[in-house]
């Protein structure tokens, strides 16, 4: 409560100078819709925007999931094998420094309008960082531990399982509040360069249309969507954060 | 399991420097060698090359067992940060070392000798729960555990306080008896306690430290131990000539 008691302040806050500008300015609501409109814009389409969140939000989630998968399995994967490192160090380096947003119409163009080029583009930008943070956790277990396993004669994939992976997880953490930031953005980029459905969507054609109030309708949904996942991984990666 | 003596010999060199010359040390099977300095001398250097810990010094001569078998598996170092780890109980900590060669571990031995270091009831706890002195009974349960017949000791008493350091002195000496154990330290007093044979370890070599005719574990209160406290320090301020 002592925590949701200064948000909603800041809200208000928002809320109230977002008002006055329109008020002061006069600017047409087509141009810039005032709150009030846009509430009434989210009510009236209630249905309409819960549809086409409902679309978005799956993908969202398809390709969260298998861009966590696949990211969490290469590390440990990469952790595993020197051949591996060897071998796909370096492309993973590149694959880091290639702008994956701007891989968008290419997937679009392979995958189609539906949802699987969603999917596949959320789980691209979520598996780099994933991959990338939980790897260097692994790798970089503290020189003490390190002497322990070894006078252990641990063998290495218990070392994995019983001491880096605990240890990594708080890297692991922060890949995931990275994917959760960098997955939105993935899904609603897809949406632009091609989509008959979605939140994406439907802010392009009513831009189109004019219906500015829709469109900041969409736009609140789709921050409250983001800012609820960023926050379910945060939560996640402080909960690991104070186990180590 | 009968403990071996350890030889060890030759210079110890880091890069194109001597850190110790002409080390020619016996540690004679199951008592307690104490390797007494200053820092930066190669002592916890000396202890890594005996428990076979990677680091970048190297022993001209060599390190032999009195039984002419390998080292290899038969030595454990007891470092001076306990090395917990944090996410896991108490007893999973203890039971760390079969765990990781996928051995069953064996629980009642474990919890025995949580008893034996004096944290009956705390098997289920966290480290981050623990006071310094009790998590440092966890890495000696720990080493125990590991039940290897030689056992180096990296000051492993050196964060603790004056009380608890004295408490743990004795439960070592009293666990690791029938062991060859190599305590490293450089606390005169940890010396004159717990050493069969101490040496000062110099940058111009091994001195034999003369100590108490009394078995180890000396009394604090005995006026033998503190006289011979009082000399080794005496020895440790000499500058090499």
């Amino acid at each position: 409560m002592t925590r949701l008691l200064p948000g909603l302040a800041a809200l208000a806050f928002a809320l109230t100078l977002w008002q006055a500008i329109v008020w002061l300015t006069g600017v047409p609501h087509f141009i810039l819709p005032g709150p009030a409109r846009v509430g009434a814009a989210l009510l009236n389409n209630a249905a309409l925007l819960v549809h086409q969140a409902g679309f978005t939000l799956a993908n969202l989630g398809m390709g969260l999931a298998a861009g966590i998968t696949l990211g969490i399995a290469s590390a440990l994967n990469l952790a595993m094998s020197p051949a591996a490192r060897v071998l796909l160090r370096p492309l993973m380096v590149f694959a880091q420094a290639v702008p994956v947003f701007a891989l968008a119409p290419i997937v679009t163009l392979w995958l189609g309008y539906g949802a699987p080029s969603k999917i596949v583009m959320v789980a691209l930008v979520t598996y780099f960082p994933v991959t990338s943070a939980f790897f260097d956790g692994l790798m970089r277990l503290p020189p003490t531990l390190d002497d322990l396993t070894r006078q252990m004669q641990a063998k290495p994939l218990r070392r994995l399982m019983l001491v880096q992976l605990p240890h990594a997880l708080p890297a692991l953490g922060s890949g995931l509040r990275l994917a959760a930031v960098q997955a939105p953005f993935a899904v609603i980029i897809a949406e632009w360069v091609g989509a008959s459905k979605g939140l994406g969507h439907l802010m392009l054609i009513s831009n189109g249309r004019g219906q500015t109030d829709l469109m900041f309708a969409a736009l609140i949904l789709l921050a409250s969507l983001s800012l609820m996942l960023f926050l379910a991984a945060d939560r996640l990666a402080r909960h690991w954060d104070r186990r180590v | 399991m009968t403990a071996p003596a350890l030889q060890i010999a030759g210079d110890l060199r880091l890069g194109g420097q001597t850190l110790c010359p002409a080390l020619n040390l016996t540690c004679p099977a199951a008592q307690w060698t104490v390797l007494l300095g200053p820092s930066g001398v190669g002592k916890s250097t000396l202890a890594r090359m005996i428990a076979d810990v990677p680091c970048p010094a190297h022993l001209t001569g060599g390190i032999t067992a009195s039984d002419g078998k390998p080292l290899d598996g038969r030595v454990i170092l007891m470092a001076q940060t306990d090395q917990l780890l944090p996410w896991a109980s108490v007893l999973d900590n203890v039971t760390l070392g079969a765990r990781l060669r996928g051995q069953n571990p064996d629980r009642a031995r474990a919890l025995d000798l949580l008893n034996r270091v004096g944290l009956d009831g705390y098997a289920t706890r966290r480290p981050a729960t623990l006071s310094g002195g009790q998590r440092q009974r966890v890495a000696l349960a720990r080493t125990l555990m590991e039940d290897r017949p030689i056992v180096v000791m990296d000051e492993p008493f050196s964060a603790l306080d004056a009380a608890t350091r004295a408490t743990m002195q004795d439960a070592t000496a009293t666990l690791l008896r029938g062991r060859t154990v190599i305590l490293i330290t450089h606390d005169p007093l940890e010396a004159a306690r717990l050493a069969h044979h101490a040496h000062l370890m110099r940058t111009d070599g091994l001195h034999p430290l003369p100590l108490p005719a009394t078995a180890p574990p000396r009394a604090l209160s005995d006026p033998a131990t503190l006289s011979a406290q009082a000399d080794l320090y005496v020895r440790l301020m000499q500058v090499p000539a």
